[in-house]
């Protein structure tokens, strides 16, 4: 896989429209773009030393891999190129932290309202980015004190024909239990048993911040977890469209995992509204949707985007009667799961947003969609509009939040 | 996922074809392996530019043109249909106020001072028409890359113009202030000169420098979203008319066309998905019943009524040569024709000479349905439309937007007209 994936930059005919599609190479000039640190840059790698630190401007959103009609990995081989920059220099002790979802969590998770108290302490946070050199400005979700995994423990999922295993990622458990809540009571209400099997971060922030050892333990541990209920013929659902991504993809192309388990898992792996578009294509979702009398932005995240499946939740949502889903054309929101929240890198995340921050104001004063999580934190930090998965307006649609 | 119509392709050809269909109520998908050639070149819709020397009016050459070349797209089509694909871009393309039309071709430079050919142009490259003649000014900036104002305008003065017009042309460089920045592409500059402070410094580096009667060609550089406002800005602060010559890639122009199109389709209640590459299709007997797509999961059906095939030629991987020599259509290995034998040759000596191989393609029916080398239609719910189609050699004939635009047009009216 190295090799294929390396190798695709020989398709690279330097048309630079990767270039003109970038939104961080817009943002700074600290980062060249895809096509300069990628597959240009990538020959002077060969010898071992990375030439410079550009390749860390990027965020591995992802979209110049999407946008390239010669089927480049450039995102891909950046972020390669990301990790062996890092192994030669030394991970800082920041980029160690905040990568590892799970482990804040559960330091979080406990202590919760002093930790939402120091987050949102400005001397402490002041201090947070003197010492680790997280930006005080940076959007950090509220821990919610419960897991979900704690309530999935007490949650009955009532029998059913077919069963479904649930895949909620760190971001869930942590921070949205009710997203967790409400993805299980949907897919409930079409009939499923939803199985929660116990679940550990599936290593993608190590991945994006140059940690491929350990990432590779935590995608592989995730995988085995997984993997029983694949070759059982489950689809493994997940709301968090990145995490999802990480283990139908991203751990095979760029970390270079190649074990059965996750061959089975990334198989069976579906984002939330691709299942569920999915099953209304069979005629199998149910459609007793109320109607939601609202107009709301929707915007399609990077990694989302990524899945290559389009945009189902716009399928979906157009299923409830009298809503209205604005669909944004705007490309990155910036955050990128953990770039956004570093101080060098603070504000090159905002300027990358501000676009869609702009347009999600225009579309409606108090509510936008989007599938990511902290995208969505980060749309609220930027817009302050209050940003939902599509999931919480189909619950709502199905009156489910009144029962 | 179920659809009326699948567009495979999101170039001009694929954008044409899916806007037109989802303006008539059908549910559309787009889906392609990338961003398609709208940033590679020039926004101007060439139909014919050159049949043996310089076309003056397409509307009078097509006719002989066609009749000459049994193989070319435009033998399928009448002069009427590509009338109203121009027509119809057009009023789509609204903001850009596109210039001409099939009657006279209008003559606009290159980046190398070529006048070329071309029946459409937006409003921003309409006063560069060399017809009439006149006295042009070019403007290069230093830091930007691959537009050299000395060596168009020397070109330029030097070429001959049809019915004896007189072009007086001189170049003039501007080093306007980059943020330390010293590697600025096109689209770099574009969004600078979106920049009210930029202009400001660009107007008042040049006005001195201008001479009475100067018509002034900047590169195309001027805005992506706000064109029309730069240029008249411009033109008001230098008191000049202001025109754009298409620079190399990234096409500044092709990006604002693409954005016009793309969000023209998204109102249309179009879906558009980039990066997921067709591999596969479904099919029963002669009908294709879905396109198989590669997703980050697992293979993904698309499956409709009426498919589009829009993904272009061999520079876009619509058309693949390999190292065996064999020639293959990529998504569904159609019949191919115009492809040389083995034992003649694919390629000229010189670089602009005629390739034996650039007429290779697929051949189609007057629906612009794939056929066999009998003659017989391949799929009966499948259009090929753009570059893949076989027996143009655009680059020479400068007819490259032309034909995606026609053809893509043509693709949807067989689809509308088509009795299921």
């Amino acid at each position: 896989m190295t090799e294929l994936i390396r190798d695709s930059l020989d398709h690279c005919v330097k048309c630079t429209i990767c270039e003109s599609f970038c939104p961080y190479s817009r943002a700074t000039p600290l980062f060249p773009g895809p096509k300069y640190v990628g597959p240009q840059g990538e020959r002077y790698r060969r010898a071992g030393a990375s030439p410079d630190i550009s390749v860390d401007y990027c965020s591995g959103c992802g979209i110049c891999t999407q946008v390239c009609p010669q089927g480049v990995k450039i995102a891909e081989i950046n972020t390669r190129a990301r990790a062996r920059l890092w192994e030669e220099r030394g991970i800082p002790l920041r980029n160690q932290l905040i990568a590892r979802p799970s482990v804040l969590g559960r330091l979080g998770t406990p202590v919760a309202p002093l930790a939402n108290w120091t987050l949102r302490n400005r001397l402490l946070r002041r201090l947070g980015e003197r010492l680790l050199g997280v930006h005080r400005d940076a959007p950090f979700p509220r821990f919610a004190g419960r897991t979900f995994q704690r309530w999935a423990r007490k949650h009955v999922s009532p029998a059913a024909d077919r069963s479904v295993v649930y895949f909620h990622a760190c971001g869930t458990n942590y921070y949205e239990p009710a997203v967790g809540r409400m993805t299980v009571e949907v897919l409930e209400h079409n009939g499923f048993h939803v199985e929660i099997p116990p679940q550990d971060c599936c290593g993608l922030p190590l991945q994006s911040n140059g940690n491929f050892p350990a990432a590779r333990a935590y995608v592989r541990r995730l995988a085995a977890s997984l993997a029983p209920y694949a070759r059982d013929g489950h689809a493994i659902v997940s709301n968090s469209t990145s995490c999802g991504l990480m283990l139908k993809r991203e751990a095979h192309e760029i970390l270079d995992v190649e074990d059965e388990d996750l061959t089975a898992v990334s198989e069976a792996t579906y984002d939330l509204c691709e299942f569920l578009l999915l099953l209304h294509e069979r005629g199998e979702l149910r459609t007793d949707f109320g109607p939601l009398a609202l107009t709301v932005p929707y915007h399609a995240p990077c990694q989302q985007q990524g899945h290559g499946i389009g945009k189902p939740a716009l399928d979906l949502l157009a299923l409830i009667p009298e809503l209205r889903v604005i669909e944004l054309d705007a490309d990155c929101c910036g955050i990128a799961g953990t770039y956004g929240l570093k101080k060098e890198k603070y504000e090159i995340s905002m300027a990358v947003g501000e676009r869609l921050f702009g347009l999600v104001r225009e579309a409606h004063p108090d509510l936008a969609v989007c599938d990511s999580e902290t995208c969505r934190w980060q749309i609220e930090h930027g817009s302050s509009v209050r940003a939902v998965h599509p999931v919480e307006l189909l619950h709502r649609a199905y009156g489910l939040d009144a029962a | 996922m179920n659809y009326d119509a699948v567009v495979i392709g999101a170039g001009l050809a694929g954008l044409t074809a899916a806007l037109r269909l989802a303006e008539e109520g059908q549910r559309v998908l787009v889906v392609a392996k990338g961003v398609g050639a709208t940033h590679l070149a020039p926004a101007t819709i060439d139909v014919l530019g050159y049949d043996n020397g310089p076309v003056e009016s397409p509307e009078r050459a097509l006719p002989e043109f066609a009749a000459a070349n049994s193989a070319h797209p435009y033998r399928r089509l009448s002069v009427e249909l590509i009338r109203a694909s121009l027509d119809w871009f057009v009023a789509r393309l609204g903001d850009h106020g596109y210039r001409g039309g099939l009657e006279e071709n209008l003559l606009l430079p290159t980046a190398v001072g070529v006048p070329k050919p071309t029946a459409l142009v937006p409003a921003a490259m309409a006063a560069g028409d060399l017809r009439t003649g006149g006295r042009f000014v070019f403007v290069g900036f230093l830091g930007l890359k691959d537009f050299y104002p000395a060596y168009l305008a020397e070109n330029l003065a030097r070429a001959p113009l049809p019915g004896g017009a007189s072009v007086a042309a001189r170049a003039v460089e501007l080093a306007p202030p980059l943020g330390g920045e010293g590697d600025v592409s096109s689209v770099g500059f574009a969004r600078r000169f979106e920049q009210p402070e930029f202009r400001e410094s660009v107007v008042r580096e040049l006005k001195g420098r201008l001479m009475p009667g100067e018509i002034v060609g900047f590169p195309a550089v001027l805005g992506l979203e706000h064109t029309r406002e730069v240029m008249q800005e411009l033109e008001t602060g230098l008191g000049h008319p202001v025109f754009e010559v298409p620079t190399l890639p990234p096409s500044v122009q092709g990006l604002r066309l693409y954005e016009t199109m793309t969000t023209a389709l998204r109102r249309a209640g179009a879906r558009l998905v980039v990066g997921s590459p067709v591999a596969g299709a479904e099919t029963s007997g002669k009908r294709l019943e879905g396109v198989v797509a590669e997703t980050a999961g697992r293979p993904l059906a698309y499956r409709a009524k009426a498919f589009v095939l829009a993904t272009g030629g061999f520079a876009s991987g619509g058309l693949e040569l390999g190292s065996s020599l064999t020639v293959r259509e990529t998504v569904f290995d159609l019949p191919l024709t115009g492809v040389p034998e083995a034992k003649d040759a694919r390629f000229a000596t010189g670089y602009f000479d005629d390739h034996a191989i650039s007429r290779a393609g697929v051949a189609v029916d007057e629906k612009l349905r794939p056929v066999d080398g009998e003659g017989r239609v391949v799929y009966e719910n499948l259009h090929v439309a753009g570059a893949t189609l076989a027996g143009a050699v655009p680059w020479r004939e400068a007819s490259g937007n032309g034909l995606s635009l026609s053809t893509g047009y043509a693709a949807a009216s067989a689809i509308l007209e088509s009795p299921s």
